[in-house]
């Protein structure tokens, strides 16, 4: 049981990394990888609302949405998983909202460090991305937060790398149509080229 | 107020989106593979953004102020739900091969961000062409890359055969990596430049200015 | 209207209300007005796929050459419940409703397989799956077409394995799922590829599962030859995987009993 845990979560980090394998939240990934600090900033956030969203949003199918859900309520042919993505994305809103005001109100710290990153995460397709994924495996609840928390580091960590790689580039003499962002598209591409190598590790 | 032929054709290559906003990447690397998948996915990102930008100009002095997000938000899902079932009933191959992207409609930042920046100060024509001109300058970036990847990818395009494989008999030696989503980042990042060749003032700053070469004789 | 207003609770409640009830309206009547026309779909969709295993139509054909549709040709195949732990056929799970995915992660319609079992990387197998016979005019099997999955390089293969009616010859092999690297192990699509499925043994004399995929073939006519089927160049870990769940599913824990009681049918 723990083994498989450990076995999906390095999956969700490394093999099936959000951003470098599936290639979401690639706005935010590139426009906030400019300076490591901001970049680990957003990290963290984006490790926080998915290791809670993908679990909440797990429940919701499951208990809610899934073909059967009502049938204590006398529905059991109800299907109502059409409604996924309205309810997937309103309760990512919900959950950053609610974040930032908890954040705000106990942990001042926190919300000065993160809460400019905030309302960017709710359009930041990995999270919506890492809630389809987990519908469409079928995970259980537990695989659900073990599989988010391992997607939002698998992101986290992607990002930062970029913003290491980008705060050298700063300093080399690339051809100037190329500057900024043309270098940074290039860039990502020869690191996800170098991600694949951890396909097909079983675990 | 901008004129309507400005709003329309702007975002084409001055203000392009993907280009020069990095914004609604995610979708583009994925989908790229196949021209087909590329155009019915830049069909389904016209029609949303063009609906949801109507949508928001039409309520924007209704919506207040602090759930404006939600509201915006809730609009656009609805419309890519309606937009999945669609294809789901009437084009079910290539529904399969977008796979979860055509979901993924709903946080691709153009419309957001377009809701929120243009829809909620004007009116509802104008923010139809602005959803229009910013849903062309998205699909003229796919295209492109989708012209490269395909042809490249597979020796096709449209799935029919441009070049014969190697595989079936041909002289054609298909490049993999055009297969593979890190080859729509190169293909992009070259646009990038291109069009930046073209339009200088689109080059950014460098934050560094690299010293000029210290000649040989100053430096005994 | 005036900003304090628009801000106001009740102002904020209205419009969530109204944008609500507007969006579940029209998402609801698009879901429920195409839901008809796309469960058609997804079952055409599986049809095709069958058809395509077993050699009848191409890839994203809709017609063989004598006009005749997915419905009509695959009206010629009888679908029934086979009882993997047993291999014998049930009629107590209806197959128009059994969802093998669903009850292979069901545990009281499936069984957790040990590692040593589980060559195809499944994890956990269901008591019962659906196989489709074409039959004779005569009632005795032409092709059998199974539904086989296993683990590739990226994520799980689904497909289909005809078999011919000796039981141990192979007729094809059609993936309708994968998530393979296009151009290496996504050649499992290539109907060069393919084509070598139809003819080759995947049951030894002792009936145990052997296919093997091997970079050099052994010389034609050879025993040996019988069994191989080129390994997809480029993709070692995909390649392991077809021969894998190939074998699996051929095997013991699979179809394997199955195979054996419709062999000696056969015979007898």
């Amino acid at each position: 049981m723990v083994e498989e845990y450990i076995g999906l979560f390095i999956r969700a980090v490394f093999i099936e990394n959000l951003a470098l394998a599936f290639f979401l939240g690639m706005c935010t990934f590139i426009a906030v990888s400019k300076k490591i600090e901001t970049a680990l900033g957003l990290g963290i956030a984006v490790v926080v609302v998915l290791g809670l969203a993908t679990p909440v949003n797990n429940l919701i199918f499951n208990h809610l949405l899934r073909e059967g859900a009502w049938a204590w309520a006398g529905f059991p042919d109800m299907d109502l998983s059409f409604l996924g993505l309205l309810s997937y994305i309103g309760v990512i809103a919900a959950l950053v909202q609610i974040l930032e005001m908890f954040l705000d109100r106990f942990v001042p710290v926190l919300y000065n460090a993160l809460g400019v990153f905030l309302p960017l995460i709710t359009v930041n397709c990995a999270i919506l991305g890492g809630s389809l994924f987990m519908v469409e495996r079928d995970y259980t609840f537990g695989e659900s937060v073990v599989f988010g928390l391992g997607a939002g580091v698998g992101w986290a960590l992607a990002i930062v790398a970029l913003a290491g790689i980008r705060e050298k580039l700063k300093y080399s003499d690339i051809p100037e149509g190329l500057r900024g962002l043309g270098i940074t598209f290039i860039a990502v591409g020869l690191i996800s080229l170098g991600f694949m190598s951890f396909g097909g590790i079983d675990i | 107020m901008a004129a309507p032929k400005e709003v329309l054709l702007n975002p084409l290559f001055d203000n392009n989106p993907i280009a020069l906003q990095v914004l609604g990447i995610c979708s583009a690397l994925a989908v790229t593979i196949s021209m087909s998948t590329t155009l019915v996915m830049c069909a389904a990102v016209i029609f949303v953004i063009c609906m949801s930008n109507m949508a928001v100009s039409v309520l924007r002095t209704r919506i207040p102020n602090n759930i404006r997000i939600i509201v915006q938000m809730t609009i656009i899902a609805s419309l890519v739900i309606v937009v999945d079932q669609f294809l789901r009933a009437f084009a079910y191959d290539i529904s399969r091969a977008l796979s979860v992207f055509v979901g993924l409609i709903i946080t691709n930042c153009i419309i957001m961000g377009r809701a929120e920046a243009f829809a909620m100060q004007n009116g509802p024509g104008l923010s139809f062409l602005d959803g229009l001109g910013n849903g062309l300058g998205y699909s003229v970036i796919l295209i492109l890359v989708a012209l490269f990847r395909e042809p490249l990818g597979s020796g096709t395009i449209m799935g029919f055969e441009l070049f014969r494989t190697v595989n079936d008999g041909g002289w054609f030696v298909p490049n993999g990596m055009m297969l593979l989503a890190p080859s729509a980042f190169f293909i992009i990042g070259f646009l990038i430049w291109a069009i930046r060749a073209r339009k200088p003032e689109q080059v950014e700053e460098a934050e560094y200015q690299i010293a000029p070469n210290v000649q040989y004789r100053e430096a005994m | 209207m005036d900003k304090s207003k628009r801000e106001s609770i009740g102002n904020v409640l209205f419009v969530a209300l109204v944008v609500c009830l507007v969006c579940s309206i029209v998402v609801s009547t698009a879901a429920v007005a195409l839901k008809p026309r796309q469960d058609f779909n997804a079952e055409l969709d599986r049809k095709l796929n069958v058809l395509v295993a077993a050699g009848m139509l191409e890839d994203g054909q809709r017609a063989d050459d004598e006009g005749r549709g997915i419905e009509e040709l695959f009206e010629q195949f009888e679908v029934r419940v086979v009882d993997l732990r047993t291999g014998d056929f049930t009629d107590d799970v209806d197959p128009d409703t059994h969802d093998q995915l669903r009850a292979a992660r069901d545990p009281q319609r499936s069984e957790r397989l040990s590692r040593a079992e589980d060559r195809a990387g499944i994890g956990r197998l269901e008591h019962h799956a659906i196989v489709y016979i074409l039959q004779r005019d005569d009632g005795n099997i032409d092709r059998i077409v199974l539904p086989i999955r296993g683990q590739g390089l990226w994520a799980a293969m689904h497909g289909f394995l005809a078999l011919e009616s000796d039981m141990r010859t192979s007729a094809g092999l059609a993936y309708y799922q994968h998530g393979e690297t296009p151009g290496l192990g996504g050649e499992v699509d290539n109907p060069r590829w393919k084509g070598q499925w139809d003819g080759v043994k995947l049951l030894d004399d002792d009936l145990s599962p052997s296919i093997r995929l091997v970079k050099t073939r052994s010389p034609e006519g050879s025993d040996a030859a019988r069994f191989e089927v080129d390994a997809l160049s480029g993709a070692t870990l995909t390649t392991k995987g077809v021969e894998e769940m190939v074998r699996f599913w051929t095997g013991d824990k699979g179809f394997g009993p199955l195979l054996e009681r419709l062999r000696q049918a056969e015979a007898s």
